[in-house]
């Protein structure tokens, strides 16, 4: 078990007569020993590529890659003592699963007895025990996954790497696993680099998540911080379900004090938000000026219904057994609420809004970063 | 019972043309044994006749050598030719197996410089007419000390087989997902065990059949052993001609001859056979 560092790591695809693919871009990565890391990004973000060149699959174009003290970015991926799980599952035919799971240790000249109590601690952590003596052919491709699983999590290697290690698994049994590989990777200190683009999985598993998009880094931070504190309208929009409300907005300045214009999808005014007074939050003032053009995000966990000055009408009220998704049009925009109570009332009619300035995000207009998390100006 | 009664009926239409189509091809095959048990004029009979008493002679003639026509005795060397036919075609297909698997695996997993272009000049080999190289060809041979050798002939011989195994090889290197090369890599294994322990032997069906075809095509070669060799180191195709004898065509001969000639094909397809089959019920494992 060791710390992971990615240092500068560039992946650049020439394929002749084709402009060159920029699949990753300048990646600057620490994964501390024992902390499990989930890759998230829809496909193309170079989310794969990054734990291809991890594993010595690819060559980076640029940079290091180090584990432990060892630098592994120029070792063959048999030297780097690494375990991985394909989303492929890559089992080998002619074994029987038990022998698949086993495969690296009796190679590793563990003993037998040994090998057999650890194919068997792993299979039942994984429910496979009854498929142990098939062949991967035979076996469905849900438990298929579990078996390349399990071939991974069985090896005392100083890194693991799981390439979207649940995707064939049914829901109820998706959310059993999740929580016993996370017991099994924490209780065993086991770094680990997972690749998903599932968030619900990515934020059960991981200690801390990297977002990648279009190869870059967006952000990489605890499941909370993600939430709380997203780095760029990026991160903003793809983190959360449902997702953040985005507008753009302008900063003006009105008789009552600055505020926030927010505008509607055409363009149009649609509603303002005042800022809090300056005593409050003295950066915001500072940092804001009028004229000033942002991007305006609030959580819709956030949006509080029944107070507030804002009105607006309801267009959609669902109740989810859970939790209520409400949509409402303010001024032309369409703000989507989450209640943890069914809202009475039909789906027509207008609603008191309050959207509370702790809880709202401004992101720069031109580049996307992020300015303010609530009354705290984001930081670098 | 309306659809029964027409699926049988179906069914028997399906038997009956299968039985057509497989006597369309069949017949000449058994044609020929039959005529390898007959006389010359037996065989000549006009109209010819299923009913004869067969005869040995053709099959003594080709395995003692000697062969007695109307206006004296001949000497061949029939089994000769059969046994270079043998020595040729397993040393051909031997020798492009060694050099066309991991040549295959090479254009199947890695793209390089001017990759397809030697892989398709490798192919046009295969659609080149050979009596374009074949006379340059003769002269260097004979320089070289090649000409009516077996090395030579082999050498000679992998423009027939090298190609064909390279493509059809490559084709099964690239339905085998990497991944499991990977996995293997990942266990702690270098490249040439990956390709050894996993590679080639998930593309072993595609070998087998590569081979099979291969081995059939360098037998019935032809020209290459004509021009480059003499009856030393020729193989049946080019020694059936010694039956064409100045008293007329010795037809009994040459159909015994062809029976032989079959026969070591014939067994080699079915010991490939199963191979083959392995090979579609691996087809379920992909992916």
């Amino acid at each position: 078990m060791a710390g992971l560092e990615l240092d500068n790591v560039t992946k650049i695809y020439r394929m002749r007569g084709k402009e060159p693919v920029l699949a990753v871009d300048r990646l600057d990565m620490a994964v501390g020993d024992g902390e499990i890391v989930g890759l998230l990004g829809s496909s193309g973000c170079g989310k794969t590529s990054t734990l291809r060149m991890i594993a010595g699959f690819e060559d980076a174009t640029a940079g290091t890659i180090r584990l432990g003290e060892r630098a592994i970015d120029r070792l063959p991926p048999a030297r780097r003592n690494i375990a991985m799980a394909f989303e492929g599952y890559a089992l080998y035919p002619p074994l029987r699963v038990r022998e698949n799971i086993g495969f690296a240790l009796l190679r590793g000249r563990h003993p037998r007895g040994e090998v057999e109590r650890r194919v068997g601690q792993v299979a039942e952590m994984l429910e496979i025990t009854d498929i142990l003596d098939r062949y991967p052919p035979t076996i469905s491709s849900g438990q298929q996954q579990r078996t390349s699983l399990a071939r991974a999590l069985i090896r005392d290697a100083d890194l693991h790497l799981l390439d979207e290690p649940m995707s064939q698994l049914e829901p109820q049994l998706r959310a059993i696993l999740r929580a016993r590989i996370k017991d099994w990777l924490t209780g065993r200190r086991m770094t680990t680099v997972f690749v998903t683009h599932d968030q619900t999985e990515a934020v059960a598993l991981a200690d801390r998540i990297a977002v990648m998009e279009q190869g870059v880094l967006q952000q990489f931070g605890t499941p909370a911080e993600l939430r709380d504190r997203p780095a760029n309208l990026f991160v903003a929009g793809f983190i959360g379900e449902p997702p953040m409300n985005l507008y753009p907005a302008e900063i003006v300045a009105d008789g009552g004090g600055p505020a926030i214009a927010v505008q509607s999808a055409a363009g149009a005014a649609a509603f303002r938000v005042p800022l809090p007074p300056a005593d409050a939050a003295p950066a915001l003032h500072e940092r804001l000026t009028p004229g000033q053009q942002v991007h305006f995000g609030i959580r819709p966990h956030k949006v509080r219904l029944g107070t507030g000055d804002l009105s607006g009408t309801v267009l959609s009220n669902r109740w989810l057994g859970d939790q209520s998704h409400i949509g409402i049009d303010i001024g032309g925009c369409l703000l989507t609420a989450v209640t943890p109570d069914p809202v009475p009332g039909g789906a027509d009619g207008t609603i008191a809004v309050d959207l509370p300035a702790a809880a709202i995000n401004l992101f720069d207009a031109e580049d996307g970063r992020a300015l303010f998390h609530g009354l705290q100006e984001a930081g670098p | 019972m309306q659809h029964h009664r027409q699926s049988a009926i179906a069914r028997a239409i399906r038997g009956v043309l299968l039985t057509l189509v497989g006597l369309f091809f069949l017949f000449p095959i058994f044609w020929v044994v039959l005529m390898s048990f007959q006389t010359n004029a037996d065989i000549l009979r006009t109209p010819p006749s299923l009913f004869f008493t067969p005869t040995l002679d053709n099959y003594v003639a080709l395995i003692t050598g000697q062969l007695d026509t109307a206006v004296g005795s001949l000497k061949i060397s029939y089994m000769r030719n059969l046994w270079n036919s043998l020595v040729l075609s397993s040393a051909s297909v031997a020798l492009s197996l060694l050099l066309g698997i991991p040549a295959a695996y090479a254009f199947a997993r890695y793209r390089f410089r001017l990759g397809e272009n030697i892989a398709f000049t490798l192919l046009s080999f295969r659609f080149a007419p050979p009596l374009l190289v074949l006379l340059p060809l003769l002269l260097y041979f004979q320089d070289l000390g090649l000409y009516d050798t077996y090395i030579g002939l082999v050498w000679v011989y992998q423009l027939i087989t090298l190609p064909l195994i390279l493509w059809i090889v490559r084709g099964y290197f690239e339905d085998i997902s990497p991944d499991i090369e990977h996995a293997y890599r990942v266990d702690g294994h270098g490249w040439l065990a990956t390709f050894l322990k996993i590679a080639v032997p998930l593309a072993r069906p595609g070998i087998a059949a590569a081979a099979l075809l291969a081995f059939i095509f360098a037998w019935n070669n032809f020209v290459f052993a004509l021009i480059l060799g003499s009856s030393d180191v020729q193989p049946v195709t080019v020694g059936a001609l010694a039956f064409i004898t100045a008293s007329g065509i010795q037809y009994g001969q040459i159909a015994a001859g062809l029976v032989l000639s079959m026969l070591p094909t014939l067994v080699l397809a079915l010991l490939a056979q199963r191979y083959l089959v392995e090979g579609l019920s691996l087809g379920a494992v992909k992916g």
